[in-house]
């Protein structure tokens, strides 16, 4: 019966499931929740492509460039924010898997405190830039600066309204299946920020204040 | 932050105001009346017979993918009636506003339509039929078909299904509301920079153009991820990568490129919305903006687009032509290789929409190769149908009849498209209606794969089957209405007109030009047709019905389970033993063979919350357009809240008893003891000695079902 893609015995065949087929919930939740990131991954690509077309000379139309009002060492700061809350939620993780929900707590508040302290970094040398007359409307350039920088924040903000929330599933729920496997898709998510961070921060700020 | 606007703007109602109702136009205010109308009666009719539980039970909470995949192909099939209706208006226009004699009412100096209002229909038109129409329809497919044909119980994610849905249907709720509330863009369905900038379309046209096609690119970019996932996590037992079904194969290249490309869709159109919200400079003319790089972004997503919508419709193709040839599908290795392939060409093409941008010679010979290598995976599938036919025992029952018009027409649209591909006659033709009608004849190919599918599959979905002569009265309709209309277009491409007219300068063309409003006339029949068949199908219904196997000849795992397919598809799970397991099971006697006990199975619960999250995507969009702020951060934390809520809430599920389950299927069992035996003889009674040519690709005679009775087989 090679023309069915088959030599199975049809006398012997096994025609109906015994086995209890069970699909794991949490490889399938996870393995969706990676292929939405690789989605939100061709996003973040696309926006750098549109920050590379939009980042000659002539795109800041004479006005401000990212090297005039750059300053590497607050961006860097933002950085070690950035990157302390994935450590600490790295921490939070070790912490499930000993089922210890104290440390699953401490280690998300403090995802959560360090993730604050990104938005608020941002937050302020945005209504800083703004203050000095630059703001989407000042140029191409300057819109493809600051819609990439501020999407990704805007990630940030909904990453730390789900740590909220997966706080308070711990606390009210435990680890459940539903609960741990939300952990794992949020772990993803804040990494994946995180991984998108190095490049705004070396494309975006180091490059454009270099340059 | 935000930009100043021209008109009038209230913190209350935003820029809507009375006079953004279209009340005096007489094409829209007539239409209006007659919708509400038939919104009443409708409505009312539910309301009579007492329907209302019976729909938000069965239907509107549904998370069964085979009903979400139901209301799905609703959705395309009433948008795909807009569409024409639009593509109608279009024609007429076009027969009626040629030369400076010609007469104009409505306000029009030529024809019916006004300039501005011409540029809607024919930006309506191309959203509609492609985003709202082609996509929703061949989800809807992939949605019923691919976890039968694996295997599976339900998609990986049933909740999210349904809130695919549901933004598919928010998008189609507004767009039909651009219709009596304010206007539609002008811009075409993939719009120019600078001209769907604030400054030279300040109106809201282009505002509802951007929400209906990031919502569409939401529902879609979800709907990808779950079909991906359920591919990939969900196969039965036995369902290895080499026994998967062509149409599950085409469907993962389908939504490969959906997954990966419509993200630069959504970049692409916030980005214009920035521009049009907030002042940025991304595609303005001035201010350091690059008009070419909205055009760029665009085609990114636009090109690998039409190959998410004809790699399905291949894959149907593929399911088709095997079923009605009696034969296995020709080269199943290349068929694999080639969809792959044309999912990863799909990417490397996009500039060959404007090879006019002026990017070089260089550019334009990349993308001139990298277009012409698509012909060949798209050959390899051509030449493997018709090999697939070749020698087949053919029926050429309506269904078949549409696959091979699709067949017909993919060779005219791509060899057309081959033509294009040559920069030097793409210069000639660029923005001719030559490029129209080349890529009407590809969607058109889609369009015939999916009335193939819907014969093909309507009598596993609903358990009888459409009526043969409706349908093929509806397909040699369709068929003559195609050859009038776009047989001309091709010459006036080559005359030199170009597309988007609404006034026809040149009187030579006119002939042509009435020949193909006669063409529409022969699709108008084609449309009346396909309700005739609706309603004589179903009203014949209890003459048609069908058992499991509903065509007696089909090949994959879907006509395993029971027709219609019980809402677990499969009391127990299939253990996959070939590549045509249906096949394979009849060709060896032991189709009939039923799992001998039962086992409790897991389903999920029905939940209102996709609804009501579709609904305030809806208030979400209508809001941006109109720009109520107040509305949009309501519905915006509306959607956070009921997120956060069902997160908490989570589903459980319920349990289906193995002795409930057993009930079902003894009813469903005698169901097609009751009408499967002459539906049997019908399929395999056209046996084999009297084509001469004897195959060795097919079983003896001797294990024939109902020859011997088949092998002794205990499970």
């Amino acid at each position: 019966m090679s023309s069915h893609g088959s030599n199975v015995d049809p006398k012997t065949a096994e025609l109906w499931d015994k086995s209890h087929y069970q699909h794991d919930v949490i490889s399938t939740r996870t393995f969706g929740y990676f292929m939405y990131l690789l989605s939100d991954g061709m996003l973040f690509a696309t926006l750098f492509a549109a920050y590379g077309v939009l980042s000659y000379q002539h795109s800041y139309s004479g006005g401000p460039t990212p090297a005039d009002f750059v300053k590497p060492w607050y961006t860097f700061a933002q950085t070690m924010a950035l990157f302390v809350s994935v450590l600490s939620y790295g921490l939070a993780m070790n912490a499930l898997k000993h089922k210890n929900k104290s440390g699953v707590i401490n280690g998300l508040l403090a995802a959560f405190v360090l993730g604050v302290l990104f938005l608020a970094l941002d937050i302020h040398d945005m209504t800083h830039l703004a203050s000095s007359g630059i703001t989407v409307a000042t140029s191409g350039g300057m819109s493809a600066f600051i819609i990439l920088t501020q999407v990704h924040a805007a990630h940030v903000f909904f990453g730390l309204i789900w740590i909220l929330v997966m706080m308070a599933q711990v606390l009210a729920k435990g680890f459940t299946t539903d609960v741990v496997g939300r952990l794992l898709t949020l772990r993803m998510f804040w990494h994946l920020q995180a991984i998108i961070w190095v490049f705004v921060f070396v494309f975006v700020y180091l490059w454009g204040y270099m340059s | 932050m935000l930009v100043d606007l021209a008109g009038g703007w209230n913190p209350m109602l935003g820029r809507l105001a009375w006079s953004q109702i279209p009340y005096d136009n007489p094409i829209l205010a007539p239409l209006f009346v007659a919708v509400v109308i038939g919104a009443v009666l409708v409505l009312g009719l539910i309301t009579y017979y007492g329907k209302w539980t019976y729909l938000w039970k069965e239907w509107l909470t549904t998370v069964d993918h085979k009903k979400l995949g139901v209301m799905y192909i609703l959705i395309g099939l009433v948008m795909l009636f807009r569409g024409f209706i639009d593509g109608l208006m279009i024609r007429t226009q076009q027969a009626w506003a040629v030369g400076p004699h010609s007469s104009g009412v409505f306000g029009a100096t030529h024809g019916y339509l006004t300039p501005f209002h011409f540029g809607q229909v024919y930006s309506a038109h191309g959203v509609i039929m492609i985003l709202l129409a082609a996509t929703p329809l061949l989800v809807g497919f992939m949605n019923i078909i691919v976890p039968i044909q694996i295997g599976a119980r339900d998609m990986a994610y049933p909740y999210l299904n349904a809130l695919g849905l549901w933004f598919t249907a928010a998008a189609g709720a507004l767009i039909m509301i651009s219709l009596f509330v304010g206007d539609f863009a002008h811009n075409g369905w993939f719009g120019y920079a600078p001209i769907f900038e604030l400054q030279y379309s300040p109106g809201v046209g282009v505002d509802y153009w951007i929400w209906t096609m990031e919502l569409l690119a939401l529902g879609t970019t979800l709907g990808g991820i779950n079909i991906l996932a359920t591919i990939i996590k969900m196969r039965a037992p036995g369902m290895t990568w080499g026994r998967l079904p062509i149409f599950v194969w085409a469907s993962l290249a389908s939504n490969v490129i959906a997954l990966t490309s419509f993200p630069a869709l959504q970049v692409a159109l916030a980005l214009v919305a920035a521009d049009r919200y907030l002042g940025a400079h991304f595609f303005t003319a001035g201010l350091g903006g690059n008009l070419m790089l909205y055009t760029n972004l665009f085609w990114i997503w636009g090109h690998p687009e039409v190959y998410f919508v004809i790699l399905p419709a291949f894959g149907m193709m593929s399911e088709i032509f095997p079923t009605f040839s009696e034969k296995p599908l020709f080269g199943y290795m290349t068929m694999v290789l080639a969809s792959m392939a044309i999912a990863g060409v799909s990417w490397l093409v996009w500039l060959h929409h404007f090879f006019t941008m002026g990017a070089g010679p260089y550019v334009n010979s990349a993308f001139s190769v990298a277009t012409m290598l698509v012909g060949i995976p798209t050959g390899v599938k051509v030449f493997n149908w018709a090999f697939t036919m070749y020698r087949g025992r053919l029926t050429f029952n309506a269904a078949m009849l549409w696959a091979i018009g699709a067949l017909f027409l993919l060779l005219v649209g791509g060899l057309t498209g081959m033509m294009l591909a040559v920069p030097a006659i793409n210069y000639m033709v660029h923005n001719s209606v030559f490029v129209v009608a080349h890529f009407h004849s590809m969607l058109l190919t889609i369009v015939y794969a999916i009335f193939a599918s819907v014969i093909y599959w309507f009598p596993k979905v609903f358990g009888f089957k459409l009526n043969e002569f409706w349908a093929k009265t509806m397909f040699w309709l369709f068929s003559a209405g195609t050859a009038l209309v776009f047989v001309p277009m091709y010459m006036l491409g080559f005359m030199g007109m170009t597309r988007r007219l609404d006034y026809v300068f040149n009187t030579a063309w006119h002939p042509y030009l009435l020949v193909m409003e006669f063409g529409i006339v022969v699709y108008t029949l084609s449309v009346l047709a396909f309700f005739a068949l609706l309603y004589v199908s179903v009203r014949d219904h209890a003459s048609n019905q069908v058992g499991a196997d509903a065509w007696g000849t089909s090949r994959s795992l879907e006509w395993l389970t029971h027709s219609p397919v019980p809402f677990y598809n499969f009391a127990v799970l299939p253990h996959v033993n070939a590549r045509d397991e249906v096949a394979w099971r009849r060709d060896n006697g032991i189709d009939h063979v039923q799992p001998d006990h039962y086992e409790d199975i897991h389903m999920p619960n029905n939940t209102g919350v996709a609804i009501v999250l579709g609904g305030l995507t809806f208030v979400l969009g209508f809001a941006l357009v109109w720009r109520i702020w107040w509305l949009c951060a309501f519905s915006l934390l509306a959607i956070i809240a009921l997120v956060i809520y069902r997160s908490f809430k989570g589903d459980p599920g319920y349990i289906i008893t193995a002795a409930e389950l057993e009930q079902m299927e003894k009813a469903a069992m005698r169901r097609e003891a009751r009408i499967g035996k002459q539906q049997h003889r019908v399929g395999s009674g056209v046996l084999g000695e009297a084509i001469a040519y004897a195959r060795s690709d097919l079983p003896s005679l001797a294990s024939q079902p109902g020859s011997t009775g088949g092998l002794d087989h205990r499970s």
